[in-house]
């Protein structure tokens, strides 16, 4: 199961971002969440949302072997994450988000985006 | 510990170039609350008496909610206030997209402008570091190509608000603009900007905004949401946005034909919210956190070339549609992107182009003054006199002032066709037979503008009969098929007036938009009980928010009658138009307004109100709000 975004109805309210930076790391913060949200005007006057789509390219680009699949969730073990952020660069959806103490963090499919999003553009299949 | 709030001014005074940063005054907090609580407070104490609006002396002040930026449905919007360039009085307009919630993640709740710039200059905010930086390569830039060199200078997460020409040659309805086509259009907020030599602010803001109870928060806010999705009006009002309405506006004769001549056309269903989703429709656009897009983002095609514009909204269906007589929708959205770029309210922009058609046409502007023979309906009419404004070129330097101004220069019996209240021109209801409504335009504190008071469908219900306490909504999905509709009653709309003047405004204190309460009926206990969550006050919409709303009313009252020499009830009155000419055709045909009925209900409103028969807030009732003003 992986998150999915469908332009055709998006309309930037950036609800997602909100949600997930309040439900995952207790504050109020677009900019921390894990999920961007991108306005393309005024040409050709779409959004686009940038998600994690479970790629695992980070877990590749791990040199300790941190980031490990869990029932189709690539998650980050932080005791073996030794904060090189190698994974950073490596994802090609720039949604590893380093926090303020330097150390990295993605998205982990709580869903919450998917059912707050206002015009379905989110959903997980 | 200050939740739901920033916790800052930003105070920069261009003059001497001083940026100051200091904690939010807790004064403001517990006695305004927020937005345009604060904006009403800092103007009346902050602005000395007489400055001229287009003067150093002149506050230019943007001002978020409690609630702006949280995880709440539509709390995107952006607050501006100044002394009006147009009225000499209070003036606010406010904004949605992301301007006003990134400024909040940057740390700043108000920021307050005062002097002038020496060159064209542009304020640069990246969360602490806030710079005064030259703007010459964006000055006499339309507002499409300055958003787009800023963000690409600066980067894409930037949020910009900027003005066009007409703003930098301050024409008193030139506007701010910002997200690609979101606006602060009214009193002449642009010019007030353009005064101060500022033709831009870029803001960039990561930080978190602190809240009591963010588990509380996570949990109102998601029943929120959800609450949204199920009101009827999340999946029928959403797709048209406001432009729904304008067939209806039509049907119950409401609709302002050929400068407010009329009130019903032949071709509202050429320039409707159907043909916008038919003809230029390109994905819904909305406002931070929104959940029922308003913006209609699309491509204008004419013989002018194909612009990306958002909207048309219905005011501007009504003003430069049927207003000016253009009944083609490519033709109207060229007029709303011109308007746009050129950074001109398209609600005053329309009644100020129709007003100098009707000059022409009755040969009180001249051929050569014009430069031009102008017809109705004709786009390249409407863009050229539109251009000529936003240069101050010619007769456009006369109608830059506004129906109002431009009616003294041109003499002849124009006054009477300048449809204006105070100075401000009036938006997309006419009111000849709407009686709640026109008392509305006539007394709201920035002039004629329908954001303080919208009565039309009680109005409507009260002429046909029908409920006036009624859902407009379901008056609208009923239809109105009126051959004629009968005179409206006048003798109650007091009571209907007031209620909407405290609760519309109520919204732009807490920091968001109306429309979740107003078009799709969000019930307010959702605010009272995340303003809880987010500030850890209690807080009931109708004792405390709507007194606080009642509070302001007579601030700004107040505020108007220090700084206009004259001010009192001659101030209140429509055009003549409306009380001389009854509407010439459409379901309203025969009705208008006798004066005798405008004076009727401004004593009504006076004595509901608890000023005098000049409109002047009584010692007693200034004490009663613990308002120490004179
Ligand atoms: S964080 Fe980026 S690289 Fe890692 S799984 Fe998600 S999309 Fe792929
Ligand atoms: S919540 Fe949905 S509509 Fe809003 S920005 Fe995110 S994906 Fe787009
Ligand atoms: S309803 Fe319209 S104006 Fe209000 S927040 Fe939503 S998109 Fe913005």
């Amino acid at each position: 199961m992986t998150l999915s975004f469908n332009h055709e109805t998006c309309s930037g309210c950036r609800a997602c971002e909100l949600v997930c930076s309040l439900q995952n790391l207790k504050i109020i913060n677009p900019s921390k969440a894990m999920l961007r949200v991108t306005a393309r005007f005024p040409d050709p006057g779409i959004y686009e949302v940038d998600i994690c789509n479970q790629c695992g390219a980070c877990a590749e680009a791990c040199p300790t072997g941190a980031i490990h699949l869990v029932k189709g969730t690539w998650r980050i073990d932080m005791k073996k994450c030794d904060g090189c952020l190698a994974c950073v660069p490596a994802c090609p959806e720039n949604v590893m988000k380093v926090d303020d103490d330097g150390m990295p963090y993605k998205c982990i499919n709580c869903r919450q985006c998917v059912e707050v999003c206002p015009r379905d553009a989110l959903s997980f299949n | 510990m200050l939740y739901g709030y920033a916790g800052h001014t930003l105070r920069i005074d261009l003059s001497s170039g001083i940026i100051e940063k200091e904690p939010l005054k807790q004064e403001w907090v517990d006695e305004f609350i927020g937005g345009r609580g604060f904006t009403a407070k800092i103007l009346y104490d902050e602005t000395p008496p007489g400055a001229d609006p287009l003067g150093p002396e002149n506050r230019f002040i943007i001002a978020m909610g409690p609630l702006s930026g949280l995880f709440v449905p539509a709390a995107g919007k952006t607050h501006f206030a100044a002394k009006s360039p147009a009225t000499g009085g209070y003036g606010d307009s406010n904004m949605g997209g992301h301007f006003g919630v990134t400024m909040k993640y940057a740390g700043y709740d108000v920021t307050i402008l005062t002097g002038q710039a020496k060159d064209p200059s542009y304020i640069f905010i990246d969360n602490d570091t806030v710079e005064i930086r030259p703007a010459g390569h964006l000055w006499g830039k339309g507002s499409t190509a300055v958003e787009e060199i800023l963000k690409n200078d600066l980067g894409q997460e930037f949020q910009i608000l900027t003005i066009g020409e007409a703003g930098e040659r301050m024409v008193n309805f030139a506007c701010i603009s910002h997200d690609f086509g979101r606006q602060a259009g009214r009193t002449g907020i642009g010019a007030v900007l353009g005064s101060k030599n500022i033709k831009a602010i870029a803001v960039r803001g990561t930080k978190d905004i602190p809240v009591f109870d963010p588990k509380g928060l996570l949990k109102k806010g998601r029943q929120t949401y959800a609450a949204c999705r199920e009101k009827p009006g999340f999946k029928g009002w959403t797709p048209e946005g406001t432009a729904g309405i304008t067939n209806w506006c039509n049907d119950v004769g409401a609709l302002p034909t050929r400068n407010f001549t009329t009130s019903h056309c032949d071709y509202a269903d050429k320039i409707n919210g159907k043909a916008i989703l038919d003809e230029l429709k390109i994905t819904d656009k909305g406002c931070f956190s929104c959940p029922i897009p308003c913006g209609k983002y699309g491509v204008a095609k004419t013989a002018l070339g194909n612009k990306y514009v958002e909207g048309p909204e219905y005011e501007t269906l009504a003003l430069v549609g049927s207003n000016c007589e253009l009944s083609d929708i490519h033709a109207v959205a060229h007029v709303n992107w011109v308007c746009d770029e050129l950074g001109l309210d398209t609600c005053s922009a329309g009644a100020v182009v129709s007003f100098a058609l009707e000059c022409y046409e009755k040969g009180l502007i001249s051929r050569d003054e014009m430069g031009m023979d102008v017809k109705w309906g004709d786009l390249d009419s409407i863009v050229y006199i539109l251009e000529k404004i936003a240069k101050r070129e010619g007769i456009g330097d006369v109608l830059a002032d506004g129906v109002q101004k431009a009616a003294e220069k041109i003499g002849g019996d124009s006054a009477k066709f300048a449809i204006h209240v105070k100075g401000l021109e009036w938006t997309g209801y006419e009111s000849r037979n709407a009686p709640g409504m026109m008392l509305g335009y006539m007394t709201a504190d920035v002039g004629a503008h329908h954001s303080r008071c919208w009565v039309l469908g009680s109005d409507v219900a009260n002429a046909v009969g029908g409920n006036q306490d009624a859902n407009v909504h379901d008056l609208i999905s009923q239809g109105a098929d009126f051959e004629v509709i009968p005179k409206a009653d006048h003798k109650n709309v007091v009571p209907l007036v007031l209620k909407s003047q405290h609760l519309r405004p109520a919204f732009d204190i807490l920091g968001t938009c109306r429309l979740q309460y107003m078009e799709i009926g969000l019930e307010t206990h959702y605010y009272e009980e995340l303003y809880y969550h987010a500030t850890g006050k209690k807080l009931d919409f109708d004792k405390d928010l709507l007194t606080l709303s009642e509070k302001i009313w007579h601030l700004n009252r107040m505020f108007n009658k220090r700084e206009i020499p004259d001010f009192g009830r001659k101030y209140d009155y429509p055009p003549p138009r409306f009380y001389e000419e009854s509407i010439p055709s459409g379901p309203n045909k025969g009705h208008l307004v006798e004066f005798t009925v405008i004076e009727e209900m401004l004593d009504a409103y006076y004595a509901a109100r608890g000023w005098d028969s000049n409109g002047i807030p009584t010692k007693e009732t200034l004490e009663k709000f613990n308002l120490a003003v004179e």
